[in-house]
């Protein structure tokens, strides 16, 4: 590492709009908040990379179905492979589920509408790099905005990340109809987590919270090692 | 079709034909007909309303840019400044809710980003006709998604507005759109156009036939024809706009611009002829250049189409290359489309050939009306109304869940769930207290805005109503905390060729020009929408004021929910609680379906005074709990505080003798007056709090605490059941039908 900041880059797809937030977010912690361009193949020594909620590519298609064709895509599957720490946040997670490194699916919230809230969720692995700094089984306030955060998954693949202990945030009052009230998972290696909750947006006290820096903070613990 | 049947197709009148042939000196061939159409169009030209909007004060310290632009812009210290305008989609909205209320959205953020700011955040001010119609419930729920659907997508954040349903809005909704931008001071950008031969670019999306005539359609009141011009509503592309906004920051950012101005009403031909006028210059634009999204567009259709997520800007030719590369990168289509000229006119041209060439000035010089003031006699008889005559109520428990589940009251939680009020990661004040508070990353200042309109209150008396809704915003913001600087307004009227619209429209203005004056919240920037008409008649007046507020600790703010049990709650300023009035309450629409009686006039002085006591005593740290005392009353406004904080309240003993003994405790509990706030503090700074208050009347009302709702023996309700009414989902089932008349 050099001693250096922690270099976190941050993925920028046409649509995507929590790219800002994130890397004020990413300033907050004191890590250096790299720009990603989604057309450049290159994750600039990324020691971490976060994949920003929004819109890509205006949803068209389903969410995220387009982004898995952007060329950082590759690069990110190979620091994906090499245990590099992904956090998909939103439309990041539902990125990260078409490119198919996390299971299951996103779909449209069973109500039909699009929710804006801030809900409870259980923290239910601190075993991956971005909860680390969290404790099994603690509730944090986060904020949800989403249309399609409904997960899902084929009942066997829910009983396996289940078994596996690979389901990182679970909803104490599930928002969207998702299976198992799952906010959040995480890939075999549990170095790739996608969730639907922010928390870039709760990073200043100002704000009425920053409970969402415990999630990002976990990474420079992990990135450091 | 004769020549005249053309132009009155059109919408211009006979006079208005004669008027451009004097100036002409010729006749005008279609396209250029179709220009004067659009730019003479009330929605462009404001040919009604021009002469009484020169009442509003629009200057101030803290104003960078008043009206004429296409956003005001105040300063808010540090060196940032804020850009805001509120807009009308109204009949858009109408025929084709969801692109309308959609492309409203659009085309107010577009407006803000042409002054060189970042849109930040957007509020929306709506009424629609009661819920018990499926066709209000359609437009209503289709509006509130078409405001999500594209306000989400574009990444600005929806962080407050108001809703409201009578039946005067039935088939003729208001769609008001609210952007808020935020930049610094020397990045201001204007629109004005100039130096010879610099070129004229098109950025953004291509251009198709989707609203032909929009602004005349605008312009005129809707009616069972107004179905067939579906096609003049414009669909939006939230993705485009999102790649426009990044794409004109960063060509600002490199210093590429001469200027910028949004394609709104009229597309192209409002934009350069605008920009032409400002500069003073002429502007020739080649409709071959423009990127067109179907084949065979007549020329004017390509100069006056409303296709959305479109800018045009004015770039020196060794800049133009900068321009639509960084275009490119972000997927948007762009190309020159024509160059500033030596002339004053706007030409255009095709095929090689000039088919159409008018003197800029003449498009930006539409004809004025000025008529005479008549009082409607309506506003004899309403306001004549006997307020004797109404009983009091027999159940009070059930008059405040009544009142508390209406629609005009209860909680707007399913609406602004479904917007994201949180993107951008500023929001102090999330939705639903008096007004949403933004901070600015970096420093301690943050402001605050919200949209208020009164209509029934303009109806009933409209130069009071005018003033009232000054005030109510003046007093949103000033209860959390922010000091109001500026407003902007959008004027929804019926027609102003009938005397009762011109005579609302008329007072309206001078009410809020009194109050603006008054309050020292100048007008910086403003929209008109007429003829907001059906067979059924004309919408209420309503002005919708849309005020921005600045704090300088933006920690420093209070919101209406209680935050503690044991405070002391009081009501502040004001006279006498009995000096308020059940004319053209909420009570008495919602529980008698009476829409009668004169409101107190506002008490502009006691607004002042009561309003920057309040703010006062939030930024010294005294007070964190304030609410406006306003629609429903006081027990309205208490049980909102409670319910908001969720934490009960009970009258005091004295207070409680005090109204039993009296015959009006029905218009104590839920009468209305201006100039009053409800705040709280802990009872250890009750002696604080005194001394603060000075000579300001006040009552102390009673206290925090449990989970009762509790107003001696009138009222004894347990919160679970106030918030069972007042959470109600208004895009449920038309269920609420009994309690909505």
């Amino acid at each position: 590492m050099g001693g250096g900041r922690v270099r976190i880059g941050i993925i920028i797809f046409p649509g995507s709009n929590c790219d800002r937030d994130a890397l004020y977010a990413v300033e907050r912690i004191d890590a250096e908040p790299v720009e990603l361009w989604h057309a450049d193949a290159d994750l600039k020594g990324s020691d971490a990379v976060i994949v920003p909620g929004g819109f890509s590519y205006g949803d068209y298609l389903r969410p995220g179905a387009i982004a898995r064709f952007a060329n950082v895509m590759a690069p990110l599957e190979d620091f994906a492979r090499s245990g590099g720490p992904i956090l998909g946040v939103c439309n990041g997670f539902q990125v990260l589920t078409e490119a198919h490194h996390l299971p299951g699916a996103l779909l449209r919230n069973t109500d039909m509408r699009f929710v804006c809230r801030r809900v409870r969720v259980r923290v239910e692995t601190a075993e991956t790099p971005w909860t680390s700094q969290c404790e099994s089984g603690e509730e944090l306030t986060l904020p949800v905005a989403h249309n399609e955060g409904n997960y899902f998954a084929d009942p066997e693949t829910l009983e396996q990340i289940e078994a596996e202990d690979r389901v990182v945030l679970r909803y104490v009052e599930n928002p969207n109809g998702s299976a198992n009230d799952i906010a959040g998972v995480c890939n075999e290696g549990r170095n790739v987590v996608g969730i639907m909750p922010h928390p870039e947006r709760v990073s200043d006290p100002v704000l009425g919270s920053d409970t969402g820096m415990r999630i990002l903070r976990s990474v420079l613990v992990e990135a450091r090692v | 079709m004769s020549l005249q049947e053309t132009y009155t197709a059109l919408g211009l009148s006979d006079f208005e034909y004669d008027r451009i042939l004097e100036l002409l000196g010729r006749a005008p061939n279609y396209l250029e007909l179709s220009l004067f159409s659009v730019m003479w169009s009330e929605h462009c030209g404001y040919k009604n309303s021009r002469p009484l909007l020169r009442r509003f004060p629009n200057s101030g310290p803290r104003v960078l840019q008043g009206p004429g632009e296409n956003a005001g812009v105040v300063e808010v210290g540090e060196g940032w400044a804020l850009a805001f305008k509120v807009e009308s989609h109204n009949h858009p909205s109408a025929v084709e809710p969801y692109e309308g209320a959609a492309t409203g959205v659009g085309g107010i953020i577009r407006d803000i980003l042409a002054m060189g700011a970042r849109p930040v955040a957007l509020l929306d001010s709506l009424r629609f006709g009661p819920l018990d119609e499926e066709q209000n419930r359609y437009l209503f729920r289709e509006v509130v998604r078409g405001i999500g659907g594209y306000g989400n997508a574009v990444g600005v954040p929806t962080v407050g507005g108001e809703v409201e349903f009578a039946s005067s809005y039935s088939g003729n909704p208001l769609v008001n759109a609210m952007c808020i931008g935020l930049m610094r001071t020397e990045d201001l950008v204007r629109s004005r156009a100039t130096g010879e031969g610099n070129l004229v670019v098109l950025l953004g999306s291509k251009t198709g036939r989707d609203g032909i005539h929009g602004a005349t359609f605008a312009s005129d009141k809707l009616s069972e024809e107004s179905e067939s011009k579906r096609s003049n509503v414009q669909v939006g592309d939230p993705f485009a706009e999102k790649m426009l906004i990044e794409c004109c920051l960063t060509l600002l950012e490199e210093d590429l611009l001469v200027s910028l101005q949004d394609l709104g009403a009229a597309g192209i031909t409002s934009s350069a002829s605008e920009m032409a006028a400002k500069g003073g210059v002429g502007i020739e634009i080649e409709t071959d250049r423009v990127p067109l999204r179907e084949s065979g567009m007549e020329p004017y259709e390509v100069v006056i189409s409303e296709s959305q997520e479109r800018m045009l800007a004015v770039v020196e030719p060794d800049k133009a290359k900068g321009v639509l590369d960084a275009a490119e990168r972000y997927g948007l289509v762009s190309a020159v489309v024509g160059r500033v000229a030596g002339h004053s006119e706007l030409r255009v041209q095709s095929g090689g050939e000039t088919v159409g060439s008018i003197p800029a000035e003449h498009l930006a010089d539409a004809p004025v009306y000025e008529r005479d003031l008549v009082r409607p006699s309506y506003l004899d008889e309403v306001q004549e109304f006997d307020l004797t005559d109404i009983p009091q109520p027999e159940d009070y428990n059930e008059t405040l869940l009544r009142m508390l589940a209406h629609p005009n009251l209860c909680s707007r939680r399913t609406i602004f769930e479904q917007y994201d009020h949180q993107v951008g990661a500023d929001t102090v004040v999330l939705p639903g207290a008096d007004a949403a508070v933004m901070r600015i990353k970096g420093t301690k200042l943050g402001y605050a805005m919200t949209t208020d309109g009164r209509g029934r209150h303009c109806f009933l008396d409209p130069r009071g109503g005018g003033g009232a809704t000054v005030a109510e915003a003046y007093r949103n913001l000033s209860c959390l905390g922010a000091k109001p600087v500026a407003l902007t307004n959008c004027l929804n009227f019926g027609s102003p060729e009938k005397q009762e619209g011109y005579y609302q429209l008329a007072e309206c203005i001078e009410g809020m020009a009194e109050a603006s004056e008054a309050l020292g919240t100048p007008v910086v920037s403003g929209n008109v929408s007429l003829y907001n008409e059906t067979e059924a008649g004309a919408v209420y007046p309503t002005p919708v004021v849309g005020m921005v507020g600045i704090l300088e600790d933006v920690s420093r703010h209070a919101s209406p929910g209680f935050k503690r049990g044991g405070d002391v709650v009081v009501v502040l300023g004001g006279a006498p609680a009995d000096r308020s009035s059940l004319a053209g309450s909420d009570y008495l629409y919602i529980v008698h379906g009476e829409v009668a009686g004169r409101p107190p006039r506002p008490n502009l002085a006691a607004e002042k005074e009561t309003s920057d006591l309040v703010r006062d005593m939030i930024q010294s740290g005294l007070v964190d709990t304030a609410h406006d005392l306003s629609g429903g009353g006081k027990a309205v406004a208490l049980a909102e505080m409670a319910l908001a904080g969720g934490i009960g309240f009970e009258y005091e003993d004295y207070e409680i003798a005090r109204i039993i003994n009296t015959k009006s405790t029905v218009k104590i509990l839920f009468g209305e007056q201006g100039a009053r706030f409800l705040v709280a503090v802990p009872a250890e700074r009750w002696d604080d709090l005194q001394n603060a208050l000075g000579g300001m009347p006040y009552n102390r009302v009673g206290s925090t605490g449990g989970d009762r709702f509790k107003i001696g023996d009138l009222v004894h309700l347990k919160l679970s059941e106030l918030r069972k009414v007042y959470e109600r989902d208004l895009f449920g089932a038309p269920g609420g039908a009994e309690v909505i008349h």
